[in-house]
């Protein structure tokens, strides 16, 4: 049975410890989808939210942002690699922030657009300028998306952490495909489960995030409209 | 003939939407009901189709129990109005009104000529019929949905505030449409408002409800406005119903005064209020007292009142005569020109003669 | 670079293998989007019976979306039966994440047909199958339309992963330029990917619009 021997592969504790464990490779596996984000964050956020501010250029964004999506991050970051085959964790880290941009992007354009345009309007009217309107009424209406966004992003590139060890830079592919290479199919089986599990917690924590983040006032708004 | 007896209606979670309603909708007329919102008007209408099913008590159509029949199949057989018509979208005006026929069984050709003989029936531009309903206005659209409700010839129409999402100018039209069709069709129809006015214009019997679907009075119009049951309904009934019946009093007996006129163009030929008239003697507006000679020209004139068409209720004399600056109520004929005048204390003197022990 | 490209599509062995890597992604990725759509719209359709059935079902869709697809691929020849090297592994776990991906829009998109329009079908004495194909679906088009082109990117670019177990469509040529350090059959396989993500994009708005004529009528006087 290979749930049994996946399992089994997972109980022992040979497997977690050494510079080849999985607790190392766990670490490296965060360590890069924490970068990853953080860096697709500082270019898409201010990007997406102006965009959305500004009203100019979303038809652009959204189209550029649906075209980075198709990009396939196994074919970049092979790509990239043979540009510079002597940085290969900055090469993957590159590939995957273009996987990352686009649902930071359409979350924060989003965002910005969700807000009810009776509020802008009321806020253009009590005078704000447009950065006041920007702070003060559309980024805080927008936080829930775009933080949906940002959860998104992360989800994508936890799964995808995994498709980059191919350039031999760690993380929890590395077992998985030195597994595949070798037949080893119980440790395949036991590496995957891992991924899954951990990609779940990583989007659990995130929802976690995304439900504190949402000002009090709007979360009572969304469930007053959800009631009727 | 559609008739609840005893029927009430519990939602899950205790709310009762009809309490014990007792009532029966004649044939060939249309019986209105009206109540605030949550007093079991359109759960009550929506039980006759079946779309809620009773929790106790009997709709029957006909002396027929309605739950023991198919739903769909007497859907079939019930025409349909609601509020912003429920037109689908993604169909053409002409394939909207044929929908039922399709569904019971008819060719495309036969449901489609049926469809457009209908829009001509509700008064539509035939050219419309291949528009999708986002490209009609909203009486256009509510017109549609009639059309739609009568395709099958139902005996039977429902109506769920067909008329409350238009303009007021529109909603005037649609009504008359409404009474015109009736006059023609002769349909059972069970109306659904919260307009006390449209439902003393349109129907000839209104039931009316309170919240908990209680029913505080079924009378025809006239006496609902005359003889409220108790203060509810006399407070929903509204300030103005001693003047609201008087829609239903024919004003035959009123007399018909002589009125001095003046042709546009002419020289005044007397001091004191003149009624200035077209060629074809229809009223222009009116000409003050000692407004000097020279042609009367439309510039000189102050606006007309209302105008009460000769035959119609008292309620639009009254109007007529309070609206005038003359104080004169300009009366005409069908064709616009000018009969004679009425006045505001003969109205009420024609009022008193009618009260019961007047000498 | 472009000079690397011509030199790799002048060997008329290379281009019969791109063409036939390029079919294959083709094959990979649409039969998944097809099998998840014809499984996302009852489930949607379902889910919308109840308040738990709904949120019971929207979040398993999206539990099992987060599932990371290396992994699906991997794990699905043990709950199959299959082979590793089986193309059935990728076009089931990518027909997964199709109706993971589109439950939510099916859902959405019959939310979103006008509740007045249901009642008015229901009143002409509609039954439940006939209004659905009559009635709600076409009305849920537009926003379903929305969901399926999202659902055939995603499709697209993640039967290129399917490489790393040497079923991967234009991916292949990922491992083959990495394996020969040879970058012209990378630029190509990304080139044709976005190419045909684009065209499928197309296809998509295309049929959405002859599905909807009635969506972009212009409002006449």
């Amino acid at each position: 049975m290979i749930l049994v021997e996946a399992l089994g592969w997972l109980v022992d504790p040979a497997n977690w410890q050494g510079p080849d464990g999985l607790l190392v490779r766990l670490g490296e596996h965060l360590w890069f989808t924490v970068r990853v984000v953080l860096i697709a964050a500082v270019i898409a956020v201010p990007l997406g939210l102006w965009v959305g501010h500004s009203g100019r250029g979303g038809v652009t964004l959204v189209g550029a942002a649906n075209a980075m999506r198709a990009l396939p991050t196994l074919g970049l970051v092979t790509f990239l690699f043979l540009l510079s085959p002597s940085t290969p964790v900055l090469v993957t880290i590159a590939g995957l922030v273009v996987l990352a941009v686009p649902p930071i992007l359409a979350g924060a354009y989003a965002g910005v657009q969700s807000v009810d345009g009776r509020v802008t309007d009321a806020a253009i009217g009590m005078g704000m300028t447009g950065w006041q309107r920007l702070w003060q009424a559309e980024v805080p209406g927008s936080l829930p998306l775009l933080v949906g966004g940002v959860r998104n992003a992360a989800l994508q590139v936890v799964a995808t952490v995994t498709v980059a060890a191919y350039v031999g830079v760690g993380g929890l592919g590395e077992p998985l495909l030195v597994g595949l290479a070798i037949n080893e199919y119980p440790q395949v089986a036991a590496v995957a489960l891992v991924t899954a599990v951990l990609a779940v917690a990583v989007d659990t924590v995130l929802a976690v995030v995304q439900r504190l983040v949402v000002p009090n006032g709007l979360r009572l708004a969304a469930s007053a409209a959800g009631a009727t | 003939m559609i008739e609840f007896r005893a029927v009430t209606k519990c939602f899950d979670g205790g709310t009762v939407a009809v309490d014990e309603l007792d009532l029966v909708a004649q044939d060939g007329e249309i019986t209105v009901f009206v109540g605030p919102s949550g007093c079991g008007k359109t759960t009550s209408l929506r039980m006759v189709n079946r779309m809620i099913d009773p929790s106790s008590g009997v709709v029957a159509v006909d002396g027929q129990d309605v739950a023991s029949r198919p739903a769909a199949e007497l859907r079939r057989g019930i025409g349909y109005v609601i509020q912003q018509a429920g037109l689908f979208p993604h169909r053409s005006v002409l394939d909207n009104v044929a929908t039922v026929p399709r569904l019971t069984g008819s060719t495309r050709r036969a449901a489609r000529r049926r469809a457009a003989e209908l829009l001509e029936t509700v008064g539509l531009d035939p050219a419309l019929a291949d528009r999708y309903p986002a490209q009609l206005s909203g009486g256009q659209q509510q017109r549609v949905g009639v059309a739609r409700a009568l395709a099958a010839d139902p005996p039977i129409l429902l109506m769920d505030e067909p008329f409350s999402a238009v303009d007021p100018v529109v909603r005037d039209g649609l009504q008359d449409e409404l009474l015109r069709l009736q006059d023609e069709l002769d349909k059972t129809i069970l109306f659904v408002t919260h307009d006390i006015d449209e439902a003393i214009r349109l129907g000839d019997a209104v039931a009316v409800l309170r919240v908990g679907g209680i029913l505080a009075q079924y009378d025809p119009p006239q006496r609902l406005l005359a003889e409220p049951a108790d203060d509810f309904v006399a407070e929903f009934v509204g300030k103005d119903r001693g003047y609201r019946g008087l829609s239903f009093v024919d004003s035959d007996a009123l007399p018909v005064h002589d009125l001095p006129l003046v042709r546009l163009g002419d020289q005044p030929p007397c001091d004191g209020w003149l009624l200035a008239v077209d060629a074809g003697g229809r009223p222009r507006g009116w000409l003050e007292p000692d407004s000097g000679g020279g042609a009367v020209t439309e510039e000189r004139l102050r606006a007309g009142g209302s105008l009460h068409r000769s035959g119609s209720p008292m309620r639009g004399a009254l109007d007529a005569a309070l609206s005038s600056p003359s104080g004169l109520g300009v009366v005409v004929d069908d064709g616009g020109a000018v009969v004679g005048a009425v006045v505001a204390e003969e109205v009420l003197a024609a009022l008193r003669e009618r009260r019961p022990g007047a000498a | 670079m472009l000079g690397g490209i011509g030199l790799y599509l002048s060997s008329p062995t290379n281009r019969e293998k791109v063409l036939g890597l390029l079919g294959e992604h083709v094959y990979l990725a649409i039969l998944p989007l097809l099998i998840g759509l014809a499984v996302a719209l009852p489930l949607g359709a379902l889910a919308r019976r109840g308040a738990l059935l709904r949120t019971g079902t929207v979040q398993a869709s999206s539990v099992l979306y987060t599932v990371p697809s290396l992994a699906l691929f991997v794990v699905m020849p043990g709950i199959l039966g299959t082979s590793i090297t089986s193309p059935a592994n990728v076009v089931v776990s990518l027909a997964v994440y199709t109706t993971a991906l589109l439950v939510r829009p099916v859902v959405d998109a019959l939310d979103a047909v006008p509740g007045h329009v249901v009642a008015a079908a229901i009143a002409m004495g509609y039954r439940p199958a006939r209004r659905f194909v009559a009635v709600e679906l076409p009305l849920a088009v537009p926003v379903l339309a929305a969901g399926v082109r999202v659902a055939s990117v995603s499709n697209i670019s993640l039967v290129s992963v399917g490489a790393l177990i040497g079923i991967g469509g234009l991916g292949e040529l990922f491992t083959e330029g990495f394996q020969l350090r040879y970058p012209a059959p990378i630029v190509i396989g990304i080139l044709l990917t976005l190419v045909l993500a684009l065209v499928v994009d197309l296809l998509l708005v295309g049929l959405r619009r002859l599905a909807t004529p009635w969506a972009h009528a212009g409002v006449g006087s």
